[in-house]
């Protein structure tokens, strides 16, 4: 990416950054809903499902008796169908609103490249089918907000030189809405989100355990909050579709009608330039020039026992186990360079990466190039011995994209930054203490936050001895600390350093007691 | 790895205020600001068709050379051009042309209908209207005229099409 755009695109991140914690702030950095934006969409997208199955039950799918089968929800706003139909229209605006949130988040972190260009690109067509499929909702009301926009989305197709009779036509008298306009109109609010079903499926193929519903008390909070808004403010309709009279005043959704105002403010062809300029912008980001991607992963065959750890752990199913070569009954890891992430994960994974192993230089099943495990241990040992003889030596691990460690300076710690805290295979942690620390802080991404998904709770389960490879029991676990801090928050860091120093402190204290002869 | 912050009171209030401003968000916008299509003294003019204009020439008598090179089957005695007349069309609104327009049939070899499809926003009120059509290349001047006086009232939409079975250029 050129300069001034990438630059542009940091300092938009800053800000959004800020916009972030004063969500974790308020949600906490597990709940907060800017880091599950698409699982909120998928779970927006299935209130639509739902509450839109009762609706077409309801709906009169005729020219006719369309408007008085929906108005009459209307006018039942406390009943089932009233809540529901208004659910369906704020569930709407919701999910336009989470999807563009979502599309910003991601472009501003930069997601669009590498390995994850395969959703950017796939996410892209979902933006017009969602548009599509919610300005045809409006058709089906056949108020006169639906005859406005259906009458301008004709306006602005129009403008294609492909229609043989322009589809104004179609509205052009009282009588030329016929029932089979109507099957149209049917078919493309429920044709259209088969086809969103589908798109919404590639856009996770290449993600791992994609999370396509939020944590409970997220869910519930935006349910409720819709559910509230839909009995606060039910939804009506307006004055029944004349195709005599021309809407003069309409109460309007701008989040999902936009584009009928700015097509008259200026021209169907200033819309469809502006609309092609963004989509060939989005669908351009990934192919701009980027910064030299960092090498794959390499399965070293001899190395690699075929456990499948790495293959469990990989976020974006980058791995998978074919036949050993050499060795039968045996299966080896593969790494697909196209969805590998370099986050390392897989590396703390495998079980051939501890340091424990005698071999002068450390080679494990599957290792990172740019920063090779035998390059850790060889770290590791000389940070600790350039403290000297500090009696209380850290080891801080952390990660690249959370705070930065190297900032923790002290003369009692040793900073080793990772791609990623899972990187970390947990029996580095014994042997840092081993190897003269007196204990180990493990700085990760907050919660929620992990620039690789699923790399920070891969590390807790680990340490926590839940996952394997697991943290051994006889590790005293009052010298090992975790934290979770965003990029930038190094005073949780801090603390939390401090707090395992009086840790340490105390079990020294009580280890001082225990080495004491007893005088009788 | 459980978040405390969100437990505490200020958390609880921070989480309300945050769904609040969403719920907000889209409350306000999904129906706010009113949306003006058209001046509440406007009215509304529609201006379309969807046409077939005439052959662009007459049918000629094919020569002996010409049949003898088609096979038996296929020697039509009268030979007659696919292509189709534009078709023009000119709105006078009170004695000023404010429209002109020649819709080219559609298809590759021009053999299809002309559409063509045009709004146009006037003040409510009484209005004297002349509208031509020519669908014949060889005819010289227009071959439907229609004139008007029409009372349209505020968001009226008056609909110009036309309708060779129905005496041409119909106003409804």
């Amino acid at each position: 990416m050129n300069h001034p755009l990438r630059a542009f695109r940091l300092h938009a991140l800053a800000g959004f950054r800020r916009i972030e914690w004063v969500f974790d702030t308020a949600f906490g950095s597990g709940q907060n809903p800017l880091r599950h934006l698409g699982a909120l969409g998928f779970m927006m997208f299935w209130l639509l499902v739902v509450s839109g199955i009762y609706l077409y039950v309801m709906l009169d799918t005729s020219a006719e008796g369309a408007f008085r089968s929906i108005d009459q929800l209307s006018r039942e706003p406390w009943q089932p169908g009233g809540v529901l139909r208004s659910l369906h229209r704020y569930a709407a605006d919701g999910f336009i609103v989470v999807m563009l949130v979502h599309l910003l988040r991601e472009g501003l972190y930069g997601r669009y490249r590498g390995f994850r260009f395969f959703s950017w690109l796939t996410g892209i067509p979902l933006l017009l089918l969602a548009y599509t499929n919610a300005i045809g909702g409006f058709w089906l009301n056949w108020d006169q907000l639906g005859q406005f926009s259906a009458l301008a989305t004709a306006d602005w197709l129009d403008w294609l030189p492909i229609f043989a009779s322009p589809l104004t036509r179609n509205f052009i008298g009282v009588d030329t809405v016929s029932d089979r306009l109507f099957s149209l109109f049917v078919f493309v609010h429920i044709g259209v989100p088969l086809f969103l079903i589908f798109g919404l499926w590639f856009h996770i193929q290449r993600v791992s355990r994609a999370a396509v519903f939020p944590p409970r008390r997220l869910a519930i909070g935006a349910a409720v909050t819709l559910l509230a808004l839909a009995l606060v403010a039910p939804v009506t309709s307006q004055a029944p579709a004349n195709l005599a009279v021309a809407p003069t005043a309409l109460n309007y959704d701008w989040l999902l009608l936009f584009v009928h105002p700015l097509t008259y403010a200026t021209s169907p062809a200033f819309v469809w330039l502006a609309l092609a300029s963004v989509l060939l912008l989005l669908f351009a980001l990934p192919f701009l020039p980027q910064p030299a991607p960092t090498p794959i992963a390499v399965v070293d065959v001899v190395n690699c026992n075929g456990c499948r750890r790495c293959f469990d752990d990989c976020p974006y199913a980058a791995i998978t186990m074919v036949p050993h070569p050499t060795r039968s009954l045996r299966q080896l890891a593969q790494v697909d360079a196209d969805l590998c992430a370099s986050c390392g994960i897989c590396v703390g994974a495998c079980p051939s990466s501890t340091p424990f192993r005698s071999a002068a230089k450390l080679v494990t099943g599957i290792d990172m190039p740019s920063a090779p495990i035998d390059m850790l241990r060889h770290r590791l040992v000389q940070g600790l011995a350039a403290l000297g003889e500090h009696p209380c030596k850290i080891a801080v691990f952390g990660c690249d994209h959370g705070v930065d460690v190297g900032r923790l300076a002290a003369s009692d710690v040793a900073s080793f930054s990772l791609m990623c805290t899972a990187q970390l295979p947990p029996s580095f942690v014994e042997y840092a203490l081993r190897a003269g620390a007196a204990g180990v802080l493990v700085s990760a991404c907050a919660e929620g936050a992990c620039e690789y998904r699923l790399g920070q709770r891969g590390t807790a389960e680990r340490l926590q001895a839940t996952r394997e490879p697991h943290l051994r029991a006889s590790v005293p676990r009052e010298r090992l600390a975790m934290a979770w801090a965003g990029a930038g928050d190094e005073p949780a860091v801090r603390q939390a350093l401090q707090s395992l120093r009086q840790r340490i402190a105390a079990a020294e204290a009580v280890a001082s007691v225990d080495r004491t002869p007893a005088h009788g | 790895m459980a978040d405390k912050t969100t437990s505490t009171p200020l958390g609880w209030l921070g989480q309300a205020l945050l769904y609040g401003l969403f719920a907000l968000i889209i409350g306000v916008f999904s129906n706010w600001p009113i949306y003006r299509h058209l001046a509440p003294d406007q009215a509304l003019i529609k201006l379309s068709f969807n046409h077939q204009g005439k052959p662009v020439s007459d049918c000629r008598s094919a020569t002996p050379e010409e049949l003898a090179k088609l096979p038996p089957n296929m020697r039509a005695p009268q030979v007659c051009p696919r292509e189709r007349s534009p078709i023009a069309v000119e709105l006078d609104l009170d004695g000023v042309m404010v429209l002109r327009h020649v819709a080219t049939p559609s298809g590759l070899s021009r053999d299809g209908a002309s559409a063509f499809y045009r709004r146009l926003e006037v003040p409510a009120g009484t209005h004297r209207l002349a509208i031509r059509l020519k669908d014949d290349v060889r005819s010289t001047g227009f071959d439907f005229v229609r004139e008007a006086v029409v009372t349209l009232k505020a968001a009226q939409i008056l609909v110009i099409d036309f309708d060779p079975n129905d005496g041409g250029i119909t106003l409804q």
